[in-house]
């Protein structure tokens, strides 16, 4: 495979740390959205249940649009932000991160929700009787019961961000360097006389990129698994 | 001691009990499946909350509907030991034992790592992930992180459901020397006698959420609702003794009971050991004349208290010798033929082989 282009590795780059930080921003909330839905009864939670899995059925480029309309500066939120905080989200790396965030969120919280239901709840009455409050139990016995799910959700959250196009193009754009990761690169790439051999080559990286991430994934959690004696 | 004083009303199933639990000794728990035994060591544990009642341990209060006090189960040191013992699988032995430790306040740590160790034999497998440890290893575990969360009542639930019988032999002696070494009233659930007879100090009889009966095993023993759990075949008198000496020559061990004194296979047996003796109603002998010529060990002499009739041409007669109850059935014609009446002088002959500790 001839060397990639200085675009190539920017764009390969740019996509791992956009990747990163979504997880990174999404992975505490999913974890908690998942805690709420298996373990709190209350009135709204079917509709909290449909609400997270929108983006799963949504096109993403109205998704896009939606974080557009709230987030852009002239926004609701997205005014608030750059006001108080001078923090702009839309055509910025880290609105790049938030859109795909947004739609890498249900498929994280439903593997987090699966590990958290297989918990048995008889351990943690055991906690409960050796003295652990409810915090203490939930760091101590059900979060280490869950790692290999929430491994798993993470790293299957990583490989899909990197892939992730239509809300990121509509949010945050097609800028070099900032917003272009290896999905929109490799879209600009068949945009551009030439471009199939740049092309070919971003979907190459893409295809090891998944396949390795995927791999790694099953490997984490299988090793997990095995230090739980399942 | 443990004063219990409880309802529960949960859909179709309710439950009304009240009992106390001496310090130390074991308290236990018998009824069939579904009489409520579990329901009641949860609420005990503080994992579920009674309807009303009140929870006393040693004069503090666990529960108390009338003042709305209800300790919260972290905070109430009971320790447990459930029916799938439930050790962590993310910790290795060590961790999981340590679990309770580490959350007991110092001043109340009596109960160290280093006594618990020797006490169940669990040096070997400290480094060992649980689900590598065999059923009656794991069962060691799970009572020695019980007891390092220093608990002020210990509740087994079922301890021995979980290991083949084969295997009991392994555990049971780990739970006598917890009984005798630890100043501590325990609550023990089972539904197999044998494990009452070997380690219960006291019994409370249960059956569909209520309390049938409740005292001490020897005189619960003699009580007829046992009949409903053990059927007829197995009731009998259960005794209190103490073995005061072993002849190896004969493998005899001989148990003072009361006034009277009892020869019994001495296996497993060791002197000064205070022991129950079950002696099945259907293995006694009941003779008018002093006997002779016989293999019989053992010939106690006693008084008719009562004689009560069974179904199926049976008798049920209760004696007293010289302060022993026991407990005789016989046929209503033997009763008949021997003119058997309350008041009346007896010989009881008793073979060594029918006295148990332990199941044959």
């Amino acid at each position: 495979m001839p060397a990639m282009s200085e675009a190539e590795l920017q764009a390969l780059t740019l996509s791992l740390e956009v990747a990163v930080r979504s997880v990174l921003f999404s992975l505490p909330l999913a974890i908690a959205t998942a805690w709420v839905l298996t373990r709190r009864r209350f009135a709204g939670r079917t509709l909290l249940d449909a609400f997270v899995h929108l983006p799963m059925v949504l096109p993403p480029v109205m998704v896009g649009y939606v974080l557009l309309l709230l987030l852009g500066v002239r926004g609701p939120i997205g005014h608030w932000l750059d006001h108080s905080f001078g923090v702009r989200m839309a055509f910025t790396t880290r609105g790049a991160a938030l859109a795909t965030a947004v739609m890498s969120f249900p498929l994280m919280v439903r593997a987090i929700r699966l590990s958290l239901e297989n918990v048995d709840r008889g351990l943690e009455e055991a906690a409960r009787t050796l003295g652990a409050g409810a915090l203490d139990r939930w760091c101590t016995v059900t979060l280490p019961l869950m790692a290999p799910g929430i491994l798993a959700g993470a790293v299957t959250a990583l490989v899909a961000s990197l892939g992730e196009f239509g809300a990121v193009i509509t949010f945050a754009g097609n800028i070099p360097g900032v917003t272009r990761t290896l999905p929109i690169a490799l879209y600009s790439a068949l945009q551009t006389p030439n471009g199939d051999a740049t092309a070919a080559r971003i979907a190459l990286v893409s295809f090891v990129l998944g396949m390795a991430g995927l791999f790694a994934a099953e490997l984490l959690a299988r090793s997990m698994r095995r230090r739980l004696g399942r | 001691m443990l004063e219990v004083r409880l309802r529960l009303e949960r859909g179709d199933f309710s439950l009304d009990v009240r009992f106390t639990a001496a310090s130390p000794g074991i308290t236990a728990l018998f009824g069939r499946s579904g009489s409520g035994k579990t329901t009641l060591v949860h609420l005990l544990a503080g994992l579920l909350k009674p309807s009303s009642g009140l929870i006393a341990l040693n004069d503090e209060k666990l529960f108390d509907s009338g003042l709305r006090l209800n300790v919260p189960a972290h905070r109430r040191r009971v320790g447990c030991v459930f029916q799938d013992l439930r050790l962590f699988p993310h910790l290795n032995v060590a961790g999981n034992l340590r679990y309770g430790l580490r959350r007991a306040a110092a001043q109340s740590q009596r109960i160290t790592m280093e006594r618990i160790v020797a006490l169940l034999d669990l040096g070997p497998f400290l480094e060992r992930r649980t689900w590598q440890l065999s059923g009656g290893e794991r069962q060691r575990v799970a009572l020695g992180r019980a007891l390092l969360g220093q608990p002020r009542l210990l509740l087994l639930d079922e301890p021995l459901a979980a290991i083949d019988a084969a295997r009991r032999e392994e555990v049971l002696p780990y739970f006598e020397r917890l009984r005798d070494e630890l100043a501590l009233p325990i609550v023990l659930v089972t539904h197999q006698f044998e494990d009452i007879v070997r380690l219960a100090t006291d019994v409370v009889l249960m059956e569909s959420g209520r309390v049938l009966a409740h005292g001490s095993l020897p005189a619960i023993s003699l009580r007829p609702e046992l009949t409903l759990l053990l059927g007829r075949e197995g009731l009998g008198a259960v005794i209190e003794g103490r073995v005061v000496s072993i002849d190896g020559q004969s493998g005899l061990a001989t148990v003072t009971a009361g006034a009277s004194r009892l020869l019994v296979p001495a296996d497993g047996l060791t002197v000064g050991h205070d022991l129950h003796l079950q002696l099945l109603a259907r293995d006694v002998i009941l003779a008018t004349a002093p006997p002779v010529g016989l293999s019989v060990r053992n010939q106690l002499q006693g008084v008719i208290t009562a004689i009560n009739p069974e179904a199926s041409h049976n008798v049920m007669v209760s004696l007293d010798a010289s302060g022993l109850p026991l407990l005789a059935r016989v046929t209503k014609a033997a009763a008949l033929d021997l003119q058997l009446r309350v008041g009346q002088q007896l010989w009881i002959l008793i073979k060594a082989v029918s006295l148990r500790n332990r199941p044959n």
